[in-house]
């Protein structure tokens, strides 16, 4: 197969020169609310990879049969079919987490990162390029959403995917960082100090 | 009284943006200048009490007594999404110079999640519909306040000198996390 180095190349985009969150800024708003820990981030990234994967096949299947006039309501109700199916999921084997992630689950229905991949990539694109790039894009979400999540809970709360490593007496917990003001500040961070290493990679390569 | 406390709260205390983290893409991309903030802030108000509304009504009227919430995330982002058409239409017609100000603005609202976030909410908490009417102005006003707080700051930042890697969205984060901060301070004034 001529175009597989493609298909990798098309997952490996989404992890990293185009990841949603750090460069592309799209699906600020559940990376934001559920990083508060590391298994809520981790819950969160699988279930919006398992949305956009299947909402792209689909899109990128019916591609030829939705007419431009109507092609985002389409796609929206693509999406929440899916979002409803993952929600249902959650709540019936993990309803711890379903109850931790709340409202944000049906939120995702509204993850621009999702609507982006729909209309700009799997609308145009077979079927198979669609799941790799759809694949990569949520892996990408997943990974920023984990190391978020747990950034902000060894720092919030002493633990790590909830095993405490640094108790009480020792580490007195920022209780900011698990509250909103702390996700903004350690998102702009993150994003800071990415930017950072870019700009040096640029710079020394110049 | 219940009223005025849901749409304080709704408003101040446990402002969308700052404290549910609903509509942060606007939030992020529309704050540029203080105009165009005041302006998406309006829409958004206007379409959101809309929607508070009219999803109360479907959730209460259609969905619970037929017994299919599992329908609910579907058929309130397609109301959402006509409604907001509906309301550009509407605008076109009615008032030609309001929809110049406002026009461009209005189909950015179908993605913006705190729109759906609150008609979830509304839902979940069990709201009467004059609750719910606050609710969604409440949320609006918020809304429009962090924004405009928002371009307000970005507008004296632009004369800032900000270290490269922060320039543009980390540094909006940042702001945002102190406007976050500032905005804790309003959670000892109500418990809704």
């Amino acid at each position: 197969m001529a175009n597989n180095p493609s298909l990798i190349g098309r997952f490996t985009r989404g992890l990293w020169s185009e990841n949603p969150v750090t460069v592309l800024l799209l699906g600020m708003c559940p990376a934001l609310a559920v990083s508060n820990s590391g298994v809520n981030g981790l819950a969160m990234g699988l279930a919006s990879t398992f949305v956009v994967v299947c909402a792209s096949s689909l899109v990128s299947i019916i591609r030829r049969l939705v007419p431009g006039e109507v092609r985002i309501p389409t796609y929206i109700v693509i999406i929440a079919g899916f979002v409803t199916l993952a929600d249902l999921f959650l709540k019936a084997y993990f309803p711890e987490v379903a109850k931790q992630l709340g409202p944000y689950v049906p939120l995702i229905v509204v993850n621009c990162m999702i609507m982006g991949r729909a209309e700009f990539f799997a609308s145009k694109h077979k079927l198979l390029p669609s799941i790799f790039d759809a694949f990569g894009t949520g892996i990408g979400f997943t990974w920023v959403l984990v190391i978020l999540g747990s950034i902000r809970e060894i720092l919030g709360s002493g633990s790590i995917f909830n095993y405490v490593i640094l108790s009480e007496e020792v580490f007195v917990p920022w209780v900011v960082m698990i509250l909103p003001a702390g996700a903004f500040i350690s998102l702009g961070l993150m994003i800071g100090l990415i930017n950072y290493f870019k700009l040096r990679a640029e710079d020394k390569a110049l | 009284m219940n009223i005025i406390l849901i749409f304080l709260s709704a408003a101040i205390v446990n402002n969308l943006v700052l404290a549910y983290f609903l509509g942060i893409c606007p939030f992020l991309g529309v704050s540029k200048r203080l105009d165009t903030a005041v302006n998406m802030g309006l829409a958004t108000t206007f379409v959101m009490t809309l929607a508070a509304v009219i999803t109360w009504l479907i959730n209460n009227l259609i969905l619970i007594p037929y017994d299919l919430p599992f329908l609910m995330n579907v058929t309130f982002i397609i109301v959402i999404a006509s409604l907001v058409q509906l309301v550009e239409m509407f605008i076109k017609k009615m008032s030609p110079p309001l929809y110049r100000s406002l026009g461009m603005f209005l189909p950015l609202i179908v993605t913006n999640c705190a729109i759906f976030g609150l008609a979830l909410f509304e839902s979940l908490r069990g709201y009467s519909l004059l609750e719910g009417l606050f609710f969604g102005l409440g949320g609006g006003v918020g809304f429009t306040l962090a924004l405009v707080l928002m371009a307000g700051i970005r507008e004296e930042l632009e004369f800032a000198d900000v270290p490269r890697a922060l320039q543009g969205a980390p540094m909006t984060l940042l702001i945002a996390g102190m406007l976050a901060l500032a905005f804790m301070g309003f959670a000892g004034l109500l418990s809704v």
